[in-house]
């Protein structure tokens, strides 16, 4: 078999087991919260014979490890259940917010990466003169504010002070592309100023660390333009700590963005995730962080596959 | 006509109500008499209402667990998402008098025990099917089923038959109730086809818009119902709601004109953004209150003159003031305020009183040792912080008050109602007699200061029955008596309702019933 299947197949499969387990692990947590699903359902305003009578519908007064295993065969059949709180499909939910969640992430993602790389090339051109120091300045800046003061503050100017963007970010079904992309405008803005300085640094870090190499120095007497050398021979090699820094902040993107959400209401799964947790809604709750888990898991095999191709020494292991 | 500006003029009395407050409850008579017959001077006359344009609501308070089902309804947006599709037979107005709605008239008998009430007919509802006199009281039954999760079982607990007698409903109730038609404007009790038995989540009901889309905790659509049975209501085209839950993003929404109303303003920013240009910020003083609770049957809470220290340690009007930023009243350690009719303002209001704290405490041979309140944040807004306060001044009363703050999650389930001082809140009742038999008498199941009082109890049942206004005002007068003395309750605050609303909007007026004008924002104003 040639060793790069070999490899995918290798990592798919420990893929599968590390979200076994960890679908085990959200169980568990779920379980230790305080307080009981019907209780959370029905709030302060609970009577006993309410509550006997959600738990009884509900099923929770089946033992755990049964209901464990009866959401797992479900879940591999694609059956993700019922909301216990609105009786809505979890599938079609989690599936319009999930939608939503990569749509905000993808045009993040689209802007940030090749500018965080191009700005760090610039940065290692440049090195320890000014637009190096500028660039450092600013996006360590931008990543040292928090997520919803940095919201609040684009949210002040384009909004209250020049009225340009919508300081709403909810999208729905039959807006047209324009109009979803001026409506999350804000939210892009901020995650890209939030995830920038992580990638730029990391790609100057990593190029100015394989600047050192002699290939380097037989380049630069070859007469090649400093340019030519970082984007030729340096970044090459660079590939894989940018890669796995480029897809930690990606997963980031995905899943941890829940505070930006809230702030400029936007429907994607963070704040979907939050109000059923606060709910005790354990099949929502289970559903969201096995895709999650998924999404972090499948994005890190993704990095090791790239970094592996970027690498020859690994791809032709001896 | 006369008698109505004097109550209000009693009240401004009685509350210390600002004058804009004043003048807006003058305002919402005005425009519930332009209905009626009389039309009144310039002052309170209702301006013409126009119609047309789509509201967009931003409201604060909804969930991407929130469920159509009105039985259910426990928040603020499922309040108000329910109030533009459904209707309930009888309304309370804003001056808290009873209004007909889906039932045209009722009638009672001399005991107060059968109730009839006359359904209005040629109502439809919005699928085009008829709404009947059996599809209200298969309504009644689905809400009265022991098996129901519906938020108003305990209201329909004392109805022992629910009867249809051609176009009229008959309730028939195991005591004398001369409550019934407050306890029946209950939000949870929207008529709905077939009692909304087979499909409790269609949102198919009676009311001014019909529901387009529903995304829960994002968005809800809502378009003019043409056939609405009520002309005078629902003058927009169109309703949007969008559920904004940050504070923050919920103001910057209203001030950059994305929505023309939005509710729960954070008392610290009201007098901040009052002053922003293109904005109104209305303030109406409610029922609901802010509580710490102690159990009278646990120790050392079972000692009444423990119990009397702690309630003069506390400073009613430091909180309203820093807690509430002025935006409320101070409480008296009864859940009844002016907002209720027949309330009775002579019994003496509770200030701050370190000597008497310290004296009964003495009194009450408490061994010193620490007195723990457990508090959460989402107990109420500003909860920790009131918690705080209070324990300074009574420390200076020599009270070993000590604030435990414990997490909001599971506060509702595994603190409160459980354990035997903590903080609280209460939305209050329409009606004094729902408020004391949803969390006073011995027997109910919300009777979270775990108060016993026989003689309390006789009276409630005794006011229940009576028909005599007078005489029922100087029941409840005892009851508060009693309660103020030997209640486990520490209401330190009144909250207001503190909405705001841009300039396109026109016909706003103050309803002490719940925010948004009671829910009825979008059928009662317009665009100017």
């Amino acid at each position: 078999m040639h060793p790069i299947i070999k490899l995918l197949a290798q990592r798919l499969s420990l893929g599968l087991l590390l979200l076994l387990a960890a679908s085990a692990l959200i169980f568990i947590g779920v379980e230790l919260l305080p307080g009981d699903v019907a209780q959370s359902i029905l709030g302060q305003s609970a009577t006993e014979t309410a509550l006997r009578n959600l738990r009884e519908e509900l099923g929770l007064n089946e033992p755990a490890l049964t209901r464990y295993f009866n959401w797992l065969f479900a879940a591999i059949q694609g059956d993700l259940g019922t909301a216990l709180t609105n009786g809505q499909s979890i599938s079609k939910a989690v599936g319009e917010r999930l939608g939503n969640t990569l749509f905000l992430a993808f045009w993040a993602a689209i802007i940030s990466v090749p500018l965080a790389i191009i700005l760090g090339l610039i940065a290692v051109r440049y090195r320890n003169r000014w637009p190096d120091k500028l660039i450092s300045a600013v996006t360590l800046s931008t990543i040292s504010l928090p997520e919803f003061v940095a919201g609040y503050l684009l949210m002040y100017l384009f909004t209250v002070q020049f009225r340009i963007f919508s300081p709403i970010s909810t999208i729905y079904s039959g807006m047209s592309l324009g109009e979803k992309l001026s409506a999350i405008a804000l939210p892009v803005m901020v995650l890209v100023l939030v995830v920038l300085a992580h990638m730029m640094r990391m790609t100057r870090a990593a190029i100015l660390n394989v600047m050192q190499s002699a290939y380097v120095e037989t380049a630069e007497l070859k007469g090649l333009r400093p340019f030519v050398i970082i984007a030729r021979h340096a970044f090459p090699n660079a590939i894989a700590p940018v890669v796995n820094v480029v897809m930690l902040n990606l997963a980031y993107l995905v899943v941890g963005v829940v505070v930006v959400e809230v702030v400029f209401v936007y429907p994607g799964m963070g704040q979907y995730l939050v109000d059923h947790v606060t709910k005790r809604d354990l099949p929502v709750v289970q559903a969201c962080g096995l895709i999650f888990a998924a999404v972090y898991i499948g994005l890190n095999i993704m990095a090791d596959v790239i970094s592996i191709l970027a690498n020859p020494r690994l791809r032709h292991p001896k | 006509m006369k008698d109505e500006l004097a109550i209000l003029l009693d009240r401004l009395d009685a509350m210390g109500i600002t004058r804009r407050g004043f003048m807006g409850r003058a305002a919402a008579f005005g425009a519930a008499t332009a209905l009626g017959t009389t039309v009144m001077g310039s002052a309170a006359r209702a301006q013409e209402p126009k119609r047309g344009g789509i509201l967009k609501m931003g409201l604060g308070g909804g969930e991407t667990t929130d469920t159509l089902d009105p039985g259910l309804a426990d928040s603020p947006v499922p309040f108000s998402i329910n109030r533009q599709w459904g209707d309930t037979v009888v309304n309370v107005t804003a001056d808290g008098q009873i209004e007909p709605s889906l039932a045209e008239s009722y009638s009672v008998s001399e005991d107060g025990k059968v109730w009839t009430f006359a359904i209005r007919q040629g109502v439809k509802f919005h699928d085009g099917s008829d709404m009947t006199a059996e599809d209200v009281a298969a309504t009644f039954r689905r809400h009265s089923d022991e098996n129901s999760k519906s938020g108003a079982l305990g209201i329909m607990k004392g109805i022992v038959s629910i009867e249809v007698d051609g176009q009229n409903v008959v309730l028939t109730m195991e005591t004398g109730n001369a409550d019934l038609p407050y306890l029946l404007s209950d939000y949870h009790l929207l008529i709905q086809p077939g009692g909304g038995v087979d499909n409790p989540t269609a949102a198919v009901g009676t009311g001014a818009y019909k529901l387009v889309s529903a995304e829960p905790g994002v968005r809800y659509v809502f378009e003019k119902n043409a056939d609405d049975w009520n002309q005078d209501r629902g003058y927009y085209d169109g309703v949007e709601v969008i559920v904004i839950n940050d504070a923050t993003a919920r103001t910057a929404a209203l001030q950059s004109g994305q929505v023309h109303m939005i509710n729960r303003i954070d008392p610290k920013v009201a007098k901040l953004l009052a002053r922003a240009p293109g904005v109104q910020v209305t303030n109406v003083s409610g029922r609901g209150h802010y509580v710490f609770i102690m159990h009278t049957n646990t120790a050392p809470f079972d000692n009444k003159d423990l119990r009397n220290a702690l309630k003069w340690a506390i400073n009613r009007q430091e909180l309203v003031d820093k807690i509430l930023d002025g935006f409320g009243g101070v409480g008296n350690d009864v859940p009844i305020n002016a907002a209720y009719p027949l309330f009775d303002n002579s019994l003496e209001q509770r200030e701050y009183n370190a000597e008497k704290a310290a004296e009964l405490y003495k009194a009450s041979g408490h061994d010193g040792s620490p007195i723990e309140l457990l508090v959460a944040d989402g107990a109420f807004p500003g909860a920790v912080d009131a918690a705080q306060l209070f324990q300074q001044s009574a420390q200076a009363a020599g009270i070993p008050l000590e604030v435990k703050r414990v997490p909001d999650d599971g506060y509702w389930s595994d603190v409160w109602n459980v354990k035997p001082f903590c903080a609280s809140y209460w939305g209050g009742r329409p009606v004094q007699d729902q408020m004391y038999s949803t969390a006073y008498l011995s027997t109910a199941d919300w009777n979270d200061t775990k108060f016993n009082n026989p003689e309390f109890d006789a009276l409630l049942l005794e006011a229940r029955a009576e028909t005599d206004t007078a005489k029922r005002k100087e029941i409840y007068s005892k009851m508060a008596h009693i309660l103020w003395e030997e209640g486990g309750l520490i209401c330190p605050m009144f909250n207001d309702f503190i909405d705001a609303h841009g300039d396109a909007i026109a016909g706003w007026y103050e309803d002490p019933n719940y925010e948004m004008m009671g829910g009825w924002a979008s059928h009662k104003t317009w665009f100017a």
